[in-house]
């Protein structure tokens, strides 16, 4: 399913901690201005192939390639600069700074470094907090904040962990709302990890169903909704 | 590993902990045999080093069982082992009778240490190195704010019998010291074996698991200082006899930094290791100064053996993969690799 | 009351001294979680090759800047060459580590120099001079204020005001997201390290002339009422610190003028412990610290 316009390019990824691996063989890509949904159990390896995808945990063996350049190697400071960008699990914001020193965190490797109206006038809920310490913030305003500062740093790629995690679902579906907007608007492409199936497939074009650190299926968003045997065996609904 | 192999070490190790029972004992006294042969067989001045090194294990062991088997790190020991040799050499001034002074020294070493344990119970990391620290920068200096008693920089003489019959006075020293020395090891080869070194070990993992357990973490906390404590005194006290004096300048802080230096290096929480560490620290100065006398070079003379007392020090930390901790349970963490 | 003006201006230049190198300590503990027992050897050695240039040149103000320069590339070399490759899962490795430290530098310095107290000469005279018939200060105690106030101005204009001091507080608060932000954590970390020993060694151009002299050990009691002063503002506030150190600059400067001189070690101690057993957390850290 992968094709010459592919962003992001995954081959035979094996990757893990330690010595035994999470993550096997994993083929995947994802075009500029798609949103792929990586859907599974606990443990099925999600958040081990974000983290390996921004150099957070080496690669054991296979291929990342983004934009036409190998991934492998280069560190994880410097993803950012080639336009990933990765909000971790749990939010990830700099609890003892302020709103606004997060977001400028977000922009800081930019040259020269653009105001960040932008990212406010996308979250005005954070425009008016922008003096508040991190750890100030409710946990749907920390996840506009996460957002907020990986799209200041202008990707062309975000991987996302979990943004749902303990949020309202009409938090939630804002998220996913802003997301498409996003990708309609921008030609952002999102590599999204979610256990909140419906919602993540509800602007996803893509899914992809991780079992054990395998990819046990991958379909178009819709086609993987209406896929009951595929839904029962692996997500549980 | 099969059943009947599992079955077969469980049954090793059970014998092999009814022999261990006897090991300290055994230890022990083998060792003050080869001791005594020892001091007939060297000259003068080796009869007097081991003596110092029989002084420095009675420190070191107490030492490493409050760091490696305990948790607690003590930057402070030089200063109670100046307080054990100011002990004695004030009893000895007014009444020379060496073993109740020595007695006499671990009483108020204990005391002393059970001050600072008490306060170093409710501490932890850092915090605990800085008071233990001020500790044994601070002591010292004690000796001017009172100087009367005291005598400032001077220090005092200690005065002593000359030993009996027609032994000389460097074999002599080698007994008193390695009986402290032997006695020491003894008592706290016991003591770790049995419920306080279990609770000792318990604290140092994991306190709240600890507290969980019914283990009294402050109280064993403490009890460990105290213990060290009173070791520290009873080898302060050693020094005196073997120096005849006592003075500030003898319990410097770079006294209780080589003491952390040789139990480190000897392998946090083991007696055979304190042993190797109370032997550097005569070997390696010794060895450093037949290099400066050798170049003769004022300047290198002591200082070549801190120089080399940090180097080994910082070298076996970064080494050591696991620093402090793969030294202490060696075992586990290569069982733990191997389950990855 | 003329006696107890010129003790409280003493003390206050004391104190400050005490601020800069408590603020030192700070620096260190915020990027790395680590108390750099070594701080007090480091700044006496980058003071002994500053006071050999100046004594080499004939320049004072050559051998100080020499000394400040050197501390940077002491802080630098240390966190790269050997505070990067300790493992920092039980705090006492990275508290032994710098003990080692101390040994090897007390042991090059006295190699080198040897163990006699040598003179270090002030920049400007330390005769206190008198305001209104009443001797408050020496001019070597203004260079002392304005050094230590041009420092605590500099490094709030670093971390509140430039990137490079807000990436330093994003690495030092959370080193895997800032990474992911694109800050290089480690070099954050070595210009921690870096600026953080430049700032003790001009606590110790600034401590060492009022003293005895340059010695390997010059800055023991120094480190101590540092560290006292550190935890007394809590080690994880600068502007403790620098309060901590005033007070505990005054506190010793009074009991060494009316009790005597002899008596304020015992005091720096009481007092660590009294801090320690009553306001661990320090009197402006909001943390809890004290078994971190």
């Amino acid at each position: 399913m992968s094709n010459a316009g592919d962003l992001l390019k995954v081959e035979g990824l094996t990757a893990g901690y330690g010595a035994a691996p999470v993550l096997h063989e994993v083929t995947l890509s994802v075009g500029a201005g798609r949103i792929v949904a990586v859907l599974g159990a606990n443990g099925a390896g999600k958040t081990t192939l974000l983290r390996t995808l921004s150099g957070l945990l080496p690669l054991a063996a296979g291929r990342v390639m983004f934009d036409g350049l190998d991934l492998r190697g280069v560190k994880v400071e410097k993803m950012v600069r080639h336009g990933i960008a990765h909000v971790p699990e749990g939010r990830g914001v700099v609890t003892e700074l302020t709103v606004d020193e997060n977001l400028r965190l977000g922009g800081l490797w930019r040259k020269p470094r653009e105001p960040l109206d932008e990212i406010y006038d996308l979250f005005p809920a954070l425009a008016q907090r922008k003096n508040h310490l991190g750890h100030q913030l409710s946990g749907g305003e920390r996840q506009m904040l996460a957002i907020g500062r990986a799209l200041a740093a202008k990707p062309r790629l975000l991987l996302l962990d979990e943004p749902s995690l303990g949020l309202a679902p009409k938090i939630t579906s804002q998220i996913m709302g802003l997301l498409r907007d996003l990708r309609d608007r921008t030609g952002l492409a999102v590599l999204l990890v979610e256990q909140n199936v419906r919602s993540a497939l509800s602007i996803a074009d893509e899914g992809i169903v991780l079992n054990l650190g395998r990819i046990a299926a991958r379909e178009k968003a819709d086609k993987l909704a209406d896929d009951a045997d595929l839904r029962h065996a692996y997500l549980g609904f | 590993m099969t059943i009947v192999e599992r079955l077969a070490t469980t049954t090793k190790n059970r014998q092999k902990s009814r022999q261990n029972r006897f090991v300290p004992l055994a230890g022990v006294l083998v060792g003050a045999a080869v001791i005594v042969v020892l001091t007939y067989t060297l000259p003068p001045f080796r009869n007097y080093q081991l003596a110092t090194i029989g002084a420095y294990l009675c420190v070191t062991a107490g030492l490493t069982v409050l760091t490696g088997l305990n948790g607690q790190l003590s930057l402070g020991h030089g200063a109670l082992m100046a307080t054990g040799a100011y002990t004695l050499a004030l009893w000895q001034d007014r009444f020379n009778l060496l073993l109740p002074g020595i007695v006499l020294a671990v009483v108020v070493t204990t005391l002393a240490g059970g001050v600072i344990g008490l306060a170093a119970a409710r501490l932890r990391g850092p915090y605990l190195a800085g008071l233990t620290l001020a500790v044994a920068v601070v002591v010292p200096s004690i000796t001017s704010t009172f100087d009367n008693t005291f005598n400032s920089d001077q220090g005092l003489s200690v005065a002593l019998n000359p030993p009996p019959g027609v032994i000389p006075v460097e074999q002599w020293q080698v007994w008193i010291c390695w009986a402290g020395a032997l006695l020491t090891v003894l008592f706290l080869a016991y003591l770790v074996r049995g419920r306080f070194g279990r609770d000792m070990r318990a604290v140092r993992d994991d306190e709240t698991a600890a507290k969980l357990a019914g283990v009294g973490v402050a109280r064993t906390q403490v009890l460990a200082f105290v213990v060290s404590a009173a070791c520290a005194g009873l080898s302060g006290a050693l020094f005196a006899v073997l120096a005849q004096s006592v003075s500030p300048g003898a319990f410097p802080l770079t006294l209780s930094l080589f003491l952390v230096m040789a139990i480190v290096i000897g392998g946090l929480g083991r007696l055979t290791g304190a042993l190797i560490g109370a032997f550097l620290l005569v070997a390696l100065p010794s060895v450093a100064q037949s290099i400066a006398e050798d170049a003769g070079s004022q300047h290198l003379e002591g200082n070549l053996a801190l120089t080399f007392f940090g180097v080994v020090l910082v070298v076996v930390m970064l080494a050591a993969p696991g620093g402090l901790a793969s030294m202490k349970f060696p075992r586990k963490i290569r069982k733990q690799k191997g389950q990855e | 009351m003329d006696r107890f003006l010129y003790l409280t201006f003493d003390g206050l230049s004391r104190g400050a001294v005490y601020a800069a190198f408590a603020l030192a300590l700070v620096l260190i503990w915020r990027a790395a979680r680590i108390v750099n027992f070594a701080q007090g050897a480091m700044a006496v050695a980058t003071a002994y090759v500053g006071y050999s240039v100046a004594s080499a040149t004939g320049s004072y103000w050559l051998g100080f800047v020499v000394a400040i320069a050197g501390g940077l590339v002491l802080g630098a070399v240390v966190e790269r060459v050997v505070m990067r490759f300790v493992d920092h899962s039980s705090p006492l490795n990275g508290v032994v580590v710098a003990l080692g430290l101390v040994l090897i530098i007390q042991g090059v310095l006295g190699m080198i120099y040897g163990n006699d107290y040598r003179p270090a000469e002030a920049p400007f005279s330390r005769d206190a001079f008198q305001i209104g018939g009443v001797t408050l200060l020496s001019r070597f105690d203004l260079f002392v204020f304005g050094a230590v106030g041009a420092v605590v101005v500099l490094l709030t204009l670093l971390f509140t005001r430039t990137s490079t001091g807000l990436r330093m507080r994003a690495a030092a608060f959370a080193p895997d997201v800032s990474r992911l932000l694109g800050v290089p954590v480690g070099g954050m970390l070595t210009l921690g390290w870096a600026l953080a020993a430049a700032v003790g060694s001009l606590a110790g151009m600034l401590v060492i002339p009022t003293e005895l002299g340059l010695h390997p050990n010059a800055m023991d009691l120094l480190f101590i009422s540092a560290f006292t002063a550190a935890v007394l503002g809590g080690l994880d506030s600068p502007v403790g610190a620098v309060v901590g150190g005033l007070v505990v600059g005054l506190l010793l400067t009074y009991v060494s003028g009316y009790l005597g001189a002899n008596v304020a070690p015992m005091a720096v101690l009481i007092l660590l412990v009294v801090v320690l057993l009553s306001r661990p957390d320090g009197l402006f850290s909001k943390a809890k610290a004290r078994t971190a």
